[in-house]
């Protein structure tokens, strides 16, 4: 089953009389239980797409289907009410809360889920997803006491606490050295292959996009073929396109 | 439990920066503090305003005589002499608005004890009914009796004051005194009443009935307030005409002889008195209280329509009244400017909220991420303004009573807990942070997520 179906997505951003177009068609389908990286220099588009994927932004036309469901005309309280229950989100800057809990930090988007949980349930759901990211004897450390690497698996574990049905992970390893950036990296891997959860990540670092399994460029707004990038006009021109698995 | 996890959230953000979270209320904390400050105050002394008007009788009105004149001189006001007993008598059988009316007649004199002497401020020849329109009580033994002013009898009941001055600690009932000469036995002692309103101590007072006062001390109401002659009977005025009697009074003309009486008859006089003094039933009955006195006085006193009264009735109440909306006034003036201090408390959260605002927008832009909707962050940033306001309040409560207290410990000044007051800086505050919150609340709740999460 398809998880995610794009359909000749297309954005232009305005700056008042000139209009930029940055996605130029994008097309691109994702199964589930997929580990995908896109990758593309800056500029190229992949944090606007990235931005569409995790219904943060809306396409300026194309369609976009995320579980059988046509999710890029939706109201802004639906789009907030579809990023907490099916998407995860992880950045390059970690973005916890400062002064806060790792613990309070994990279970912060339970605050807004519809299902309302006794405070019981939510501590013990935020502790068992910070053991299973090793964090157990830190659930009451700030974030300016752990390491960059923990830091990150709190965000992991924080994007991962409603079950989404897609973790999008944007740089989650700009802020972390050679060392950090591979066990992040190999916990993502894990998680696909154990779990079977969906990961896209978003890089420009090719030693990033190595582990996953399947590759997409992005180049000017339009995808092309991870492998060439001189066929970059007809990848973008034949629509529908797969990476390299 | 919604609202409550909401709550917690808000908490949580402001302890983060506690610092800055108690510098913001602060602006509230005194405003709020300011303002319970002024209302204890101002309901502590409008409420001993009320104690001093009911000190004073409630609802009275006097009735005074008005002004003779002879000759192009007019001798003051209550210098008429048409104000009589009978008067008072048909007040109290004729308007039915009034509740009571006692007639006084008006001394001022030495009264003397053993070796001790004073000259009370107020020798009152009065009825019974005096202490009921004065809404007086004893303290000790009992009042005169109508008996007593129907004979004239030599009794009294003595003030406070008048009792410490003379008895020094002995009871004065069944104890004789002399006024003017005139020995008067006590028979009771008057509660304690304080000031009036004027200053004047009330219980500086002597009682007697009307009738041993007019005919026995003064003789004459013109005289009483003289008191330099008065209270020194046996000096120089032992040696004029009238040497009869030490306590009476030089004539200043010749005394007529029988055939000039019988040639030129006089009417006989009635006795007049000083005043009556009336209680009108409720405050709403004043001004009928008033009419139905003018119109029956003007009748008895045979006063043509158009001619003016040769009385005059004043209503102590409204005097009060007008004393007592002063102080509303003043306590109201000094209110408005609390409230503006709590306004500006109000400026000062906002400030700090938009500054907060700004300075969490990513945060802002990671709780849109991961699900809250704008209603989600208006509603986060509003409860924070509200929580820190109604905890401003609840501070300012304290320091208000606290500086309300001590202002009672200082200078004792009367102030009083108003419960009304408090639960106005609740609403106040609350509303305060709703409105002041709003704005910057309003602000966060529309930032893009993804411009938020970039924002450095």
């Amino acid at each position: 089953m398809k998880l995610i179906e794009l359909r000749s997505i297309f954005k232009t951003y305005h700056m008042g009389d000139i209009a930029v177009p940055v996605l130029k068609g994008v097309s691109l389908t994702v199964e589930r239980g997929e580990l995908l990286a896109l990758m593309g220099t800056s500029g190229s588009g992949k944090s606007t797409l990235m931005n569409i994927l995790g219904c943060l932004d809306r396409p300026s036309s194309g369609e976009y289907w995320l579980e059988g469901q046509e999710v890029s005309k939706l109201s802004a309280d639906r789009r907030a009410s579809l990023r907490n229950h099916k998407l995860g989100f992880v950045f390059q800057n970690f973005n916890l809360l400062p002064r806060t809990s790792a613990l309070e930090n994990v279970a912060m988007p339970l605050a807004y889920g519809t299902e309302h949980l006794p405070e019981r349930d939510i501590r013990r759901r935020a502790e068992e997803m910070l053991h299973r990211f090793g964090l157990g004897d830190r659930l009451d450390h700030e974030p300016s006491q752990l390491s960059g690497g923990q830091q990150q698996r709190v965000a992991i574990a924080r994007a991962l606490i409603n079950c989404p049905s897609v973790l999008l992970a944007d740089e989650p390893t700009g802020n972390l050295d050679s060392h950090t950036s591979e066990e992040v990296l190999r916990m993502f891997q894990r998680l696909n292959e154990e779990d079977r959860i969906t990961i896209i990540l978003v890089t420009h670092d090719p030693n990033v996009a190595r582990h996953a399994r399947r590759l997409i460029h992005i180049h000017d707004g339009a995808i092309v073929d991870g492998t060439s990038l001189a066929l970059a006009d007809s990848a973008c021109a034949g629509g529908e396109t797969g990476g390299t698995r | 439990m919604k609202a409550y996890r909401t709550v917690r959230t808000a908490m949580k953000a402001l302890r983060r920066n506690p610092m800055r979270a108690m510098l913001t209320t602060l602006g509230i904390v005194i405003g709020v503090g300011a303002v319970i400050a002024m209302m204890e105050i101002g309901s502590g002394s409008s409420a001993a305003l009320q104690k001093s008007i009911a000190s004073m009788g409630a609802n009275v009105l006097m009735v005074r005589a008005g002004t003779a004149s002879s000759g192009g001189v007019t001798f003051g006001a209550g210098s008429a002499a048409t104000i009589t007993p009978e008067d008072c008598e048909a007040i109290l059988r004729e308007c039915p608005a009034v509740r009571n009316a006692a007639p006084v007649v008006r001394a001022r004199t030495q009264v003397v004890y053993g070796n001790r002497n004073w000259v009370p401020t107020f020798i009152h020849g009065t009825t019974p009914a005096f202490l009921d329109v004065q809404d007086w009580t004893m303290a000790e033994g009992e009042s005169f009796t109508a008996r007593d002013v129907l004979n004239g009898n030599k009794v009294c009941i003595l003030g406070q004051t008048l009792v410490r001055e003379l008895f020094q600690g002995e009871s004065p009932i069944g104890r004789e005194i002399r006024v003017k000469n005139v020995s008067f036995r006590v028979v009771g002692v008057l509660s304690s009443k304080g000031a009036n309103m004027m200053g004047m101590d009330q219980d500086d007072v002597l009682l007697a009935p009307w009738t041993t006062i007019k005919y026995r001390v003064t003789g004459s109401t013109l005289d009483n307030t003289n008191q330099s002659t008065s209270s020194s009977p046996t000096g120089s005025s032992v040696n004029t005409l009238s040497n009869l009697y030490p306590g009476g009074q030089p004539s200043l003309y010749p005394e007529r002889s029988e055939v000039q009486a019988a040639n030129h008859p006089m009417p006989v006089r009635f006795a007049n008195i000083d005043q009556i003094l009336t209680a009108a039933r409720s405050t709403e009955e004043i001004p009928a209280a008033i009419g139905q006195m003018t119109a029956l006085l003007r009748e008895r006193h045979h006063i043509r329509p158009g001619e003016s009264d040769d009385f005059n009735i004043r209503d102590m109440t409204a005097m009060t009244k007008a004393l007592a909306s002063t102080t509303t006034l003043m306590t109201n003036l000094l209110l408005c400017v609390a409230m503006i201090s709590l306004v500006v408390g109000g400026v000062g959260i906002m400030n700090i909220m938009l500054v907060s605002v700004t300075e969490r927008t990513r945060e802002i832009g990671l709780r849109m991420a991961v699900g809250a909707r704008a209603r989600d962050i208006l509603r986060q940033f509003l409860v924070e303004a509200v929580v820190l306001c109604l905890v401003g309040g609840a501070l300012g409560i304290l320091l208000g009573h606290g500086g309300s207290y001590f202002v009672w410990l200082l200078l004792r000044w009367p102030v009083e807990t108003s419960p009304v007051a408090i639960a106005a800086a609740v609403v106040v505050s609350a509303s305060v942070g709703i409105a002041f919150g709003f704005y910057p609340a309003w602000k966060a709740s529309r930032l893009d997520p993804i411009e938020a999460l970039r924002y450095e």
